[in-house]
């Protein structure tokens, strides 16, 4: 129980510790340099005990579940042992076909969690009037990120090179940006950066680095870069195509 | 009162569990069908899912009671305020303090001056430095990036044309930065935008949007967390080559 407590202790300070930056900020300029009171002062402290805590609460909740079992799966997933059937070592590309199955489905579980996700998700019904639903942006960045994953997990199979990949995927964004309906290019950009936070990128790092040190001939500390490259990438590309269809939708009606 | 509080928490807890369910039916297929061993201390995944649950509950709870409202009011104290400089010095911190105190930022940085000098391009006692610099050069870039997007936003300027000329630009740096430096400036793009940065920017963009005549929120307030993806690949690369070359 103590040592619980201690723990919770711990990840509250570094959450606060965090934050603290932005609080200066915004302080400095409410006292300083706006000279006014924060409407609904009381309400926004309590929003943000809110925020650390659930923050804290979220980050050890991880800690203790689903990290610990991303990194366990995914060097079992990639164990040579588990690989090879008949005990053959010299693997293709596609004996790695768990692998590239379960870096989709964690990416797509994990994005559909992403608070950072949710936040913007929100945002984007309340903006559209509810015509961009919440559970429709999420999905389709989640997609993204899926993809994304599986294709990066075969690059590191594969070895080929990261830069052709990411010229290939802004070529397509280019190309979609120049069809897509123009209302939704700035969120479908945004997509992008906000998939890579709180629960993803530790688990895409866990699949990254187990994957390149067991493949054989490749580098763990050059190889695993790129994961998130990729899931920055690709949710540009699926929520500009969400928004495409939904434009095709909308018309046909 | 009480049965109307606890059918309020239950909703919430209730939502916030939804999120999770993709999670625990990905970990449940492949341990159980496919990996095929026993869960390693069981009782402490479960606790620590409950933990999740909750503080996913407060989380939201909080960004809509908090987070928010602040950016919403920064944005609309700013722009009545009339000021550029000010709007101007308060994105850039906002990019800049978030990203230099970023912990998945420092992780990275370190990792990326251990491979540098495993490499032998980086003599071990400039480590430090290195890892320091690189730090300062994305936080710089964040704040750069969301100063662009509040001018962006200001001037009514097309979000397409900046992001399609940055996307350029990375490609053309690409084909002269050094190796050792390409892959963590595609990944470092990934890493800079955190949990509680999220909501402020985007209720930041939102707002500005909101306030200032004839632009739309949902076209013009969306698009400052894209910046902060992209110029950190771009001066990322710029310093590989400023310490490489």
């Amino acid at each position: 129980m103590i040592a619980y407590l201690e723990e919770m202790m711990d990840v509250l300070l570094s959450t606060l510790w965090d934050v603290a930056p932005i609080v200066l900020l915004i302080f400095f300029f409410q006292v300083f340099i706006l000279r006014q009171p924060v409407p609904n002062l009381r309400r926004v402290l309590i929003g943000s005990v809110y925020v650390v805590l659930g923050l804290a609460l979220f980050l050890m909740g991880l800690e203790k579940s689903l990290f610990p079992l991303g990194e366990i799966m995914a060097s079992q997933l990639s164990d040579p042992a588990f690989i090879s059937v008949d005990g053959n070592q010299d693997f293709l590309w596609y004996h790695y076909y768990w692998i590239y199955l379960f870096a989709a489905s964690i990416g797509f579980a994990t994005t559909i969690a992403e608070p950072s996700l949710i936040a913007v998700a929100i945002k984007a019904n309340e903006v559209s009037g509810g015509s961009i639903t919440n559970w429709g942006l999420r999905i389709a960045v989640a997609l993204g990120v899926a993809f994304a994953l599986a294709v990066g997990s075969y690059r590191i199979v594969s070895g080929t090179p990261l830069y052709l990949y990411i010229l290939v995927g802004y070529c397509i964004v280019v190309v979609q940006t120049i069809f897509a309906p123009k209302g939704l290019i700035a969120l479908a950009y945004d997509s992008g950066g906000v998939t890579t936070s709180t629960v993803t990128v530790p688990i895409v790092a866990a699949l990254g680095l187990g994957l390149s040190s067991a493949v054989p001939g490749s580098n763990p500390a050059v190889d695993g870069f790129g994961l998130i490259a990729f899931a920055s990438l690709f949710p540009i590309i699926s929520v500009l195509a969400y928004a495409q269809f939904r434009n095709i939708l909308l018309r046909s009606k | 009162m009480i049965i109307k509080l606890t059918k309020v928490l239950f909703s919430k807890l209730y939502s916030a569990f939804k999120d999770l369910i993709p999670i625990i039916a990905v970990v449940a297929f492949f341990q159980l069908l496919v990996i095929r061993q026993p869960l390693p201390d069981f009782g402490n995944v479960v606790f620590g899912a409950l933990l999740v649950v909750i503080g996913l509950m407060l989380f939201i709870e909080g960004l809509e009671i908090a987070l928010f409202p602040i950016g919403e009011a920064m944005a609309d104290a700013l722009t009545r305020k009339g000021s550029l400089f000010w709007l101007s010095l308060f994105a850039f911190g906002i990019g800049f303090s978030t990203t230099i105190a970023e912990p998945a930022l420092t992780a990275v940085a370190i990792e990326a001056g251990r491979v540098a000098s495993q490499g032998g391009v980086l003599s071990a006692e400039r480590v430090d430095d290195y890892a320091l610099g690189l730090r300062l050069t994305v936080a710089i870039s964040v704040g750069f990036a969301i100063w662009i997007g509040v001018l962006r936003i200001l001037k009514g300027w097309p979000i397409y044309y900046l992001m399609i000329g940055g996307y350029i630009l990375v490609m053309l740096i690409t084909i002269i930065a050094p190796d050792e430096i390409i892959g963590i400036a595609y990944d470092v793009g990934g890493v800079t935008t955190s949990t509680i940065t999220v909501p402020l920017v985007t209720a930041l963009g939102v707002g500005l949007a909101t306030t200032i005549k004839g632009r739309s929120p949902l076209t013009d307030g969306f698009g400052l967390i894209a910046f902060a993806s992209l110029t950190p690949m771009i001066f990322v690369m710029l310093y590989g080559i400023l310490i490489f070359m």
